[in-house]
């Protein structure tokens, strides 16, 4: 199929389209706001249903209720407004419901401002709503992969029963690029199964709730939980090794478009001959620690570069239990490293694990390699952006 | 010998945890008679709400939700859009409806959703003991009022039925109360009706029901329905306070 | 003759329907029921005029309403 030159929140909402959710209840903020924009167009086209909500605290329960009655459902949003949606999340988890969440992330905290950052990872990745649950959690670093991975987060969404969650940084949200659709048309509508709320027709009453006053019983449906969680984190956990095959001095972490920045600056300091790799997390929950300490252990030292006051790095700690010396810096407020800025943290780092220029003068950019459960499905990659491209 | 009054396939068999005298169970009883006898029990989906009714997923007998405090009209907005075949009615009380999810009904009744109401209104918090509701009224005693409710502190009681029926949006808005027979053969008069105009596809429908609280009102039941009788409905006026019939097009376009 | 039926373990003595009831029939029991209410009783039965009154104002389901041969329909429920 041929590439098209689409907006990253256009390519997200097509991206469901393909995937076969024509359902979707959102609210407008910056920068996600073409998304509902691209869908009130697109929806009618494909029989669908587009519904702005009064705000992210309704959508998030009207997505409740889309799909506890067998519906394939999709919300969209920016910081503040996952924020308000992490109620109906606790819910919607609680309750083994699939839903697809993308959240288009801006600078924080409170209103912060409307520019790219990733100041929500841990809001993802730990601490969405209240209660013992959790969402998967999929982070993409060029437009081709967001559509990728909203495909991919339906599909986990409905193989678990479980709300995922694709946090891109704004950048994802606002730039073009082209992209392919592995999917043609409109994918079929979720097979309703055995746990809908369709109709009471020649079957028991069914029950999608969260109330269990029991403890015994809640403990249980805390412990089913529990049980799917750790099925999930091992079987889904996705990675990008960058620069990795031949030695390295030097492993720089970063994730969604902070780790096409770093490619730049990586690929950058190869021509001046330092060894530098690149480990970047695609599933950012569940997080591939086995894959990050093994990428740690092979280099002197560890870099951290985050658009964020120091978020994904306690998980690079926690990878590495103390066995290498981790440098991090970061950056917030919507102002994002320029791959020259990436190349000084580097090179500060490098200087402080005592590794110089490779003897053997000018190294080439290796292949990249990609960490997939599973080969058929995993998720693609864009290649390296061109230099400066990703500012 | 002929029965001529028993329960209704829509009930579950199974007695209820409201106290003795609440007319929660009065409610439950003519929902779910309505949705039985317009043959609609095998395609409804009904949404429980936080409060006192919170456990009313347990007492219909058809598909049931159990929503946050007061998104429940949210709930049956994204189930009745994504399944228009289905017929949705929400059950929420007044902390549920009129105060926490005071956003969520309104703009269900503005889109014109075409969903079925129940909002019980006992002008006080049950589940929680007996706290200051947004529709409690002036002067009265709640555990979170000890003094009585001060209206030039906290304002005064919310008419939800009046609120609703504003807006331009065609809906069906009416007030019924519980505390007497001959109200509450007309309340079921007025829910079935809703219901009726929801499986025709018309409108919005919302049934306010003013109903008893005994035991947080401190009161035998008794003396609680004449306590609504003479203090609520003269503030809470019954009747229907808005039909889709009555509704005349207006020409406000910008396109 | 119409009579009415009154589950004695789903009442929970509210009184509601010994009020309603147009031919003031019904009062309440002596004994106390597994709950610990005690519950409504049909004290003049012949003068049951099967109206369903009770039956409708019952917040617990606990009354059915039975008639043999003519039953007045005395008003819509």
């Amino acid at each position: 199929m041929a590439k098209v030159l689409m907006k990253g929140n256009e390519a997200i909402g097509e991206a469901a389209i393909r995937a076969g959710c024509v359902h979707f209840f959102g609210y407008p903020i910056t920068p996600q706001s073409e998304v509902p924009e691209y869908l009130s167009k697109r929806l009618p086209e494909v029989g669908g249903k587009y519904v702005q909500a009064e705000s992210e605290v309704a959508a998030s329960n009207m997505i409740y209720g889309s799909a506890g009655v067998g519906i394939r459902v999709l919300t969209t949003s920016s910081s503040p407004g996952i924020s308000l949606m992490a109620e109906g999340l606790s819910y919607i988890a609680a309750c083994s419901l699939p839903v697809v969440v993308v959240n288009i992330m801006r600078a924080g905290p409170g209103l912060g401002g409307i520019l790219p950052a990733q100041g929500d990872y841990l809001q993802a990745v730990k601490g969405t709503g209240h209660g013992d649950f959790q969402l998967v959690v999929l982070a993409p670093a060029s437009v081709q992969e967001a559509v990728n991975l909203v495909i991919l987060a339906f599909e986990l969404a409905e193989k678990y029963l479980t709300p995922v969650m694709v946090i891109g940084d704004g950048m994802i949200g606002q730039m073009m690029e082209p992209v392919e659709f592995p999917i043609e048309g409109v994918g079929p509508p979720l097979d309703p199964g055995d746990w809908a709320l369709n109709g009471a027709r020649g079957r028991d009453k069914r029950i999608i709730n969260s109330l269990h006053l029991d403890p015994e019983y809640c403990n249980k449906i805390n412990m089913d939980l529990k049980a799917k969680y750790d099925r999930i984190k091992k079987n889904e956990q996705r990675w990008e090794l960058y620069n990795c095959e031949k030695p390295y001095d030097l492993l720089v972490c970063a994730f969604g478009m902070m780790s096409r920045i770093c490619k730049t600056a990586i690929d950058e300091l190869a021509q001046a001959g330092y060894r530098v790799g690149l480990f970047r997390p695609i599933s950012v929950w569940p997080f591939p620690y086995a894959t990050c300490k093994q990428a740690m252990q092979k280099a002197k030292r560890v870099l951290v570069l985050e658009m964020n006051m120091g978020q994904m790095v306690e998980d690079i700690q926690l990878a590495g239990q103390g066995t290498r010396e981790i440098d991090f810096f970061g950056t917030a407020g919507g102002k994002v490293f320029s791959p020259d800025e990436s190349k000084e943290k580097m090179l500060y780092s490098l200087k402080q694990a005592g590794a110089g220029k490779s003897r053997a003068g000018v190294s080439q950019p290796s292949s990249k390699s990609e960490g997939k459960p599973k080969k058929k499905k995993a998720a693609k990659t864009a290649g390296p952006a061109k230099k400066r491209k990703a500012r | 010998m002929k029965k001529i009054f028993a329960s209704t396939e829509a009930l579950v068999d199974r007695p209820t945890h409201y106290c003795p005298g609440c007319t929660h169970g009065v409610i439950h009883r003519i929902v779910a008679e309505s949705i039985e006898e317009l043959g609609l029990r095998e395609r409804t989906v009904g949404i429980a709400p936080v409060g006192c009714a919170v456990l009313a997923y347990e007492y219909f007998n058809c598909d049931m939700f159990e929503a946050s405090h007061g998104r429940a009209p949210a709930v049956a907005t994204g189930a009745k859009r994504s399944r228009p075949d289905l017929i949705l009615f929400t059950y929420q009380g007044d902390g549920d409806l009129a105060s926490i999810g005071m956003g969520e009904i309104i703009h269900a009744a503005n889109r014109g959703e075409k969903i079925t109401v129940i909002f019980v209104n006992n002008a006080v918090y049950g589940m929680t003991g007996g706290q200051m509701a947004p529709t409690t009224m002036p002067g009265q005693y709640t555990t979170t009022s000890p003094y009585g409710r001060d209206v030039k502190d906290v304002g005064y009681p919310v008419r939800m039925a009046e609120i609703v029926a504003t807006l331009t949006t065609p809906g069906f808005v009416a007030r019924v109360s519980l505390h007497n027979p001959k109200e509450t053969i007309r309340a079921k008069e007025i829910i079935k009706r809703a219901f009726a105009y929801q499986a025709a596809g018309t409108c919005f429908t919302f049934v306010e029901c003013l109903s008893t609280c005994p035991t947080n009102w401190g009161l035998s039941p008794r003396e609680a329905e004449k306590w609504l009788e003479e203090k609520m409905v003269p503030y809470y006026p019954l009747g229907v306070k808005k039909r889709p019939e009555d509704f005349q097009e207006e020409q406000h376009g910008a396109s | 003759m119409p009579k009415i039926e009154v589950n004695t373990e789903r009442c929970k003595g509210c009184e509601r329907c010994n009020d309603a009831c147009p031919q003031q029939i019904i009062g309440m029991s002596d004994q106390l029921n597994n709950k610990g209410y005690k519950y409504a009783v049909v004290f003049d039965r012949p003068r049951c005029i099967g109206c369903r009154i009770c039956a409708i104002i019952c917040p617990d389901v606990a009354i059915e309403v039975y008639v043999e041969g003519t039953q007045y329909e005395l008003f819509q429920y």
